[in-house]
């Protein structure tokens, strides 16, 4: 059996790990899974204009998730999206909202800007962890937990909308994407997205550079032989998942109706990073896969607002999924018995 | 940069923070008590983590130990009618997924980082879902003050005996690694686990145990959260705290003496935010929103500073197979 087929295999199992636990808590608090599993379903996939919010929510994880993937790839435990989604989207709110520019120099310059500021917020682990050593699941937490603050003093004190102290300016029209259809929020925000994967996927399999990144993670030892500076391996790698991350919180803001502006809660930002970790290991922490993975994940979201509402399930045990999900695929003896079996 | 440098930029920091506190008009005993009650969870956790990177098995799910104990914690609580079983409650289910964790690792020779992981985000989703299902109401309950862990007054601050629990744990933890044959037999697991199998050790069942140890003392922190400390419980409790408490570890490079010192620093910095944050004429000046980065600000310069100095054990993270 090829690889890929196999990870495919793996996956699947794993989700089906996760989806039984969920149905059996279920079955313990007196829901009905098998209709609240329907409802999901439905919710997801039962008609076009659901199978586009499907993609309008599968869009910033894919983003994410590539966060993590890129980490991965370079050794890297990086769970710092979340912290780079807020800072990138409080760029977008900025340059979307109290700046003015030409209609196509707009989109071009939010875009930049959500990007730019989620990189820059990547740099302060990456410098801490090739000047100091400091391991990146410390720093990284530690540094979300800083952007939240921050971002909510800036978002409150300086972008606040008159009148509606709850969100900051809407972004001008000119900084919009355009909705696709009338009845989704999916925007052409989704093409860049993907642009982007598919950039990333190219730098790391069709370069030089890439490959070197891909060394460092897989055999350190081997690299630093081959002369591979690891150190900026380490810095391009959390600037990349920096980007990413960064651009999946602009997206919330400028690319995502009907909000066009960042929630002084951070509400509709938050915790896409974390969920892009679930998303990133399910997809093989390969820039493809995360994108097939994105889009389940995205089904599970949006169908699970539907299955809250049919089933009265709270839409947040999709999350206790995926994490149990995540649990069941870091078990690779579990994978071997299974592969030994047949 | 030398341990002794180390120190010596602890203590300059806390001569800054201790002139800042005067400055703005505090009292140093109302920070000492939040700080207290700040290090108690801290404390916990990180001495059983010690204990447990010593013998070779890294947790990073302290954090959804600590959200998931926090829950049972004020369940078992309510059913008992009493704040001091809700504890032991909350150091079950500790106890019982620190052993799963750790069965996962030993046996399932999982990848423990990416496990951790896992049930953390698990606990995340599944708080909400037992706050509903449990108590039908969403992200937030609040049981009555009598099941509080009632705090015990001395002439200058009231303190909780949790916190008198977490200290002796640490002196224990430090005792039971350095002076005896268990302690002993732990930090071989962790840095040579093939002569600690030859030897006539159980690697695997000694790493079970710290798993487990570790898994209970983060579930009492845990349950300590809404029962000894808050007096409520709302769905984001922890807010980060397991993985200060790593820092704590890191900082600590696994001593339980020196993680119950990184405790104290990074419970004093959230004790001077909390102090900050209810001081009438001081709250007005300072944007609580810098005040609620303190705790973490803290813990990422500490950990800057500290690191590099310490060394962990050789297998830290790494199951063991005999060959």
């Amino acid at each position: 059996m090829p690889r890929f087929a196999r990870s495919i295999v793996d996956s699947a199992t794993a989700l089906l790990v996760g989806l039984v636990c969920g149905g059996v808590l279920m079955r313990a608090f007196g829901y009905q899974p098998m209709a609240a599993y329907r409802a999901l379903v439905v919710g997801a996939f039962g008609s076009v204009p659901d199978l586009l919010e499907t993609l309008a929510f599968a869009t910033p994880l894919a983003l994410t998730a590539l966060t993590f993937s890129v980490g991965v790839r370079a050794g890297l435990f990086n769970i710092g999206a979340e912290g780079q989604v807020y800072v990138g989207a409080l760029g977008a709110a900025f340059v979307g909202g109290s700046v003015l520019l030409p209609p196509g120099a707009h989109l071009v310059a939010v875009t930049c800007a959500a990007m730019a500021c989620g990189a820059a917020w990547a740099l302060l682990p990456a410098l801490l962890r090739i000047w100091r050593g400091v391991h990146e699941v410390i720093s990284t937490i530690m540094a979300n937990w800083i952007a939240f603050f921050l971002t909510t003093y800036v978002a409150v004190t300086f972008l606040g909308e008159p009148g509606r102290a709850e969100r900051t300016r809407p972004v001008w029209p000119t900084a919009r994407f355009p909705v696709l259809t009338e009845d989704a929020s999916l925007t052409a925000v989704a093409f860049v997205a993907l642009g982007l994967c598919l950039l990333v996927y190219t730098y790391l399999w069709g370069t030089r550079a890439g490959y070197e990144l891909r060394l460092v993670g897989s055999n350190p030892d081997a690299a630093r032989y081959a002369g591979v500076r690891t150190r900026r391996v380490v810095v391009a790698s959390f600037l990349l998942g920096g980007m990413s991350a960064g651009l999946a919180g602009g997206s919330q803001v400028f690319g995502r109706p009907p909000a066009w502006s960042l929630y002084a809660t951070l509400g509709n930002v938050a915790t896409l990073g974390f969920d892009g970790i679930g998303v990133a290991l399910v997809g093989r922490n390969h820039p493809l896969g995360g994108l097939l993975s994105a889009i389940l994940f995205g089904a599970l979201q949006h169908g699970g607002r539907y299955m809250e509402y049919q089933a009265g399930v709270v839409s947040e045990l999709v999350r206790a999924i995926t994490g149990l999900v995540v649990v069941a695929l870091a078990v690779p003896e579990l994978w071997r018995l299974i592969w030994r079996r047949r | 940069m030398t341990g002794r440098g180390g120190t010596l930029a602890v203590y300059v920091l806390l001569a800054a923070v201790a002139f800042a506190l005067w400055r703005l008009g505090l009292a140093l005993w109302s920070v000492l008590e939040a700080g207290l009650l700040a290090m108690t969870p801290l404390a916990l956790a990180a001495v059983g983590e010690c204990l447990n990177e010593k013998a070779g098995v890294v947790n990073i799910g302290l954090e959804g130990i600590f959200l998931l104990s926090a829950v049972t914690g004020v369940w078992t609580a309510e059913a008992f009618g009493s704040g001091a079983v809700g504890l032991v409650g909350g150091a079950l289910t500790g106890a019982l997924l620190g052993l799963g964790l750790g069965a996962l690792s030993v046996y399932g020779r999982a990848d423990q980082v990416i496990a951790g992981m896992g049930l953390n985000i698990a606990a995340l989703g599944l708080v909400p879902f037992l706050l509903i299902g449990l108590w039908a109401f969403p992200g937030i309950h609040l049981f009555a003050p009598e099941l509080t862990v009632p705090r015990l007054h001395t002439p200058l601050v009231q303190i909780s005996p949790v916190t008198i629990l977490a200290v002796l744990v640490a002196l224990g933890a430090h005792l039971v690694l350095h002076r005896t044959v268990l302690g002993f037999r732990i930090r071989a697991v962790g840095e040579a686990p093939e002569a600690a199998d030859a030897s006539g050790i159980r690697v695997e069942r000694l790493r079970l145990f710290t798993s487990t140890l570790g898994g209970a003392l983060a579930g009492v922190a845990g349950a300590f959260l809404p029962l000894g400390w808050f007096g409520g419980l709302v769905k984001e409790i922890s807010a980060g705290r397991g993985f200060i408490a790593l820092g704590c570890v890191v900082f600590a490079g696994l001593e339980p003496l020196l993680a119950l010192g990184a405790a104290f620093l990074f419970g004093f910095a959230e004790g001077v935010a909390f102090a900050v944050a209810i001081t009438p004429g001081v709250k007005e000046r300072v944007p609580f929103y810098f005040v609620n980065m303190l705790p973490y600000v803290t813990t990422l310069l500490v950990v800057t500073v500290a690191i590099g100095q310490r060394r962990f054990p050789r297998t830290v993270g790494r199951p063991y197979a005999r060959e």
